[in-house]
């Protein structure tokens, strides 16, 4: 049997999709050559909640999220965003891809990068105004890096040009922020000052999820998980899938007592 | 020099020469930003067959036939640097270098096989063009520029980079933003809902347009040199694109008019009896270019240093 073959078998009968839902995936199946990284997965994102997408490496964290932004084609499954297909909600997504799949050569400015978030509205040939270049700044101001407007994306530190690219998604005023590894390598002060912004955008009632791996900051930071290896294992509130049975399970057993019992878990 | 030597000697070689060599590090740019040099190399190699294909099915060295030819080799070599990369699971430099070597000498037999001899279509050509021979014999001097008797007798190869040339500033102009955010930050364009890869066989057809325009005048040595070193010599001046696009253009007509100078006087200053090909010197003033920038440029080190 074919893998898309098993893939729609597997997704059928399709689950209702609550249409207001920021992000609502059904049946996604993605595969690289043969083996399928994310196998007929489902995930309900809850508005105005902060959801971690946790699981081992080679999980499929990054390739659901790409999958569900059409970045990467599906061999099966779909993706709603808040109720309506993505290409009649692209305007209300906001990605940070993970900071090394760049190359932080490339000639241009720090607040050239942060106009980038600016392209739906400036489309093609609109010119830049100084009401761009002021919210270009104040999401630059947000994220703590003003001063550096003017430097080469090249001359920042790791955790800088992180904030720069979770400058650049606050510019697109987006309601759903989806963000792959946002605190890889980054600064103390750097994890500080964006998970600072994250819980202010969800007082703002906006959506985030975010593909992360460090475990002891999962209870700290978000208020739901969804835990996926290949296929999806568990999706709920930090206290109803957060615990040991869920995370042995997502990670094989590949995770030491010890370390599971440092987690702050729920009781399992 | 004085006009009436100049004008019909030197000028529209010297021009078509400069236009040629904008054209192509104008794209250039980008392909280098995206790891794709090798992408002009190959698409000048792709050219000749091309060409020579279009001159089998319709037996004229006309523009029209002739560009649609290149186009369509261009095409062909950009289907088969993907199919080879992916199927083959070959690195992508190698599978260029594996297309545009056997399309190339796949054009150099046809050549040779094909009743050629008529019409100006020849390997050397192929490699070095005729810049000098792209003279002006209806000008009389600078009078003639006003001259509309004069100016109809423009070698037409003129007219073809010119009209490249515009589609091409006309192309990144209208597409710079997309153009720049793809290239930066691909996933995130995609996210945005840029059509990334539609955008990169625009652009590959771009400068394959400018490939064959220069190709037909200059030669495909001329347009490999002009595709890489003006842009890589460029980003050594600089860190904003808008400002390595100008230096580029800068780099190109430099590159072109002294290349094109020396080539006819530097022979002679060493007290050598013949003037060289302009393309050849064209591209090596390039390179030197390049060189120097990579000794002296100012941002030559980018060592991503943290900042304060």
């Amino acid at each position: 049997m074919s893998l898309e073959l098993a893939a729609n078998m597997g997704a059928a009968p399709k689950a209702e999709i609550p249409t207001e839902s920021p992000l609502a995936i059904r049946g996604m199946t993605v595969s690289y050559g043969q083996k399928p990284v994310v196998f007929s997965v489902d995930m309900t994102v809850e508005e105005g909640s902060m959801t971690a997408i946790i699981g081992p490496n080679g999980a499929g964290k990054s390739t659901l999220l790409k999958a569900a932004l059409g970045i990467v084609s599906p061999l099966a499954g779909q993706a709603l965003v808040f109720g309506k297909p993505l290409k009649a909600a692209r305007h209300r997504i906001a990605y940070v891809p993970q900071r090394a799949s760049v190359d932080w050569d490339f000639p241009t400015r720090v607040i050239d990068v942060v106009l980038m978030g600016l392209y739906r509205e400036l489309g093609l040939l609109r010119r830049i105004r100084p009401q761009h270049m002021d919210k270009a700044r104040a999401c630059l101001e947000r994220v703590g890096m003003s001063d550096f407007a003017d430097r080469q994306i090249g001359q920042l530190s790791g955790g800088q040009q992180q904030r720069v690219f979770l400058a650049r998604a606050l510019a697109q005023e987006a309601d759903l922020y989806l963000l792959d590894e946002p605190f890889a390598g980054v600064d103390a002060a750097t994890e500080k000052a964006i998970i600072d912004v994250l819980k202010s955008l969800r007082s703002e009632g906006k959506t985030v999820v975010a593909v992360h791996h460090d475990l002891t900051t999962v209870r700290s930071y978000f208020d739901r998980v969804f835990l996926i290896n290949t296929r999806k294992v568990a999706e709920g509130t930090v206290d109803d899938a957060f615990t040991p049975d869920m995370l042995n399970q997502t990670y094989g057993g590949r995770l030491a007592t010890g370390q599971i019992d440092q987690l702050e878990l729920a009781a399992g | 020099m004085s006009g009436e030597e100049f004008v019909p000697l030197s000028l529209t070689p010297m021009l078509i020469g400069v236009l040629a060599a904008v054209a192509c590090a104008l794209p250039g740019n980008f392909l280098v930003l995206r790891r794709q040099a090798l992408i002009g190399d190959a698409i000048s190699h792709v050219v000749l067959p091309g060409i020579v294909v279009a001159f089998l099915l319709t037996g004229l060295v006309a523009a029209a036939p002739m560009m649609l030819g290149a186009a369509g080799a261009a095409l062909v070599s950009v289907v088969m640097i993907e199919a080879i990369r992916r199927l083959g699971n070959i690195e992508p430099g190698a599978a260029m270098g594996l297309t545009f070597t056997t399309l190339f000498a796949a054009g150099v037999l046809l050549l040779e096989q094909s009743d050629t001899s008529s019409v100006h279509l020849d390997v050397e050509h192929a490699l070095y063009g005729n810049l000098e021979s792209l003279i002006w014999l209806d000008a009389i001097g600078w009078s003639s520029l006003l001259d509309p008797l004069a100016l109809a007798g423009l070698p037409p190869e003129l007219g073809r980079v010119v009209i490249a040339l515009i589609g091409v500033i006309g192309f990144l102009w209208l597409f710079w933003r997309p153009l720049v955010v793809s290239t930066f930050d691909e996933s995130f364009a995609q996210a945005m809902g840029i059509a990334t890869n539609r955008l990169g066989v625009a652009l590959v057809m771009v400068a394959a347009l400018a490939a064959v325009a220069a190709f037909d005048a200059v030669g495909s040595i001329i347009v490999i040199a002009m595709f890489i070193c003006p842009p890589a010599a460029a980003r050594l001046m600089t860190n904003r694109l808008e400002h390595q696009m100008a230096w580029s253009v800068v780099f190109a007509v430099l590159s072109a008019v002294l290349g094109y100078v020396f080539a006819g006087y530097a022979p002679l200053w060493l007290g050598f009896e013949n003037a060289v090909s302009a393309a050849g010197m064209i591209a090596t003033v390039s390179g030197l270019i390049l060189a120097l920038a990579a000794c002296f440029a100012p941002h030559r080190y980018r060592s991503g240093a943290p900042a304060v």
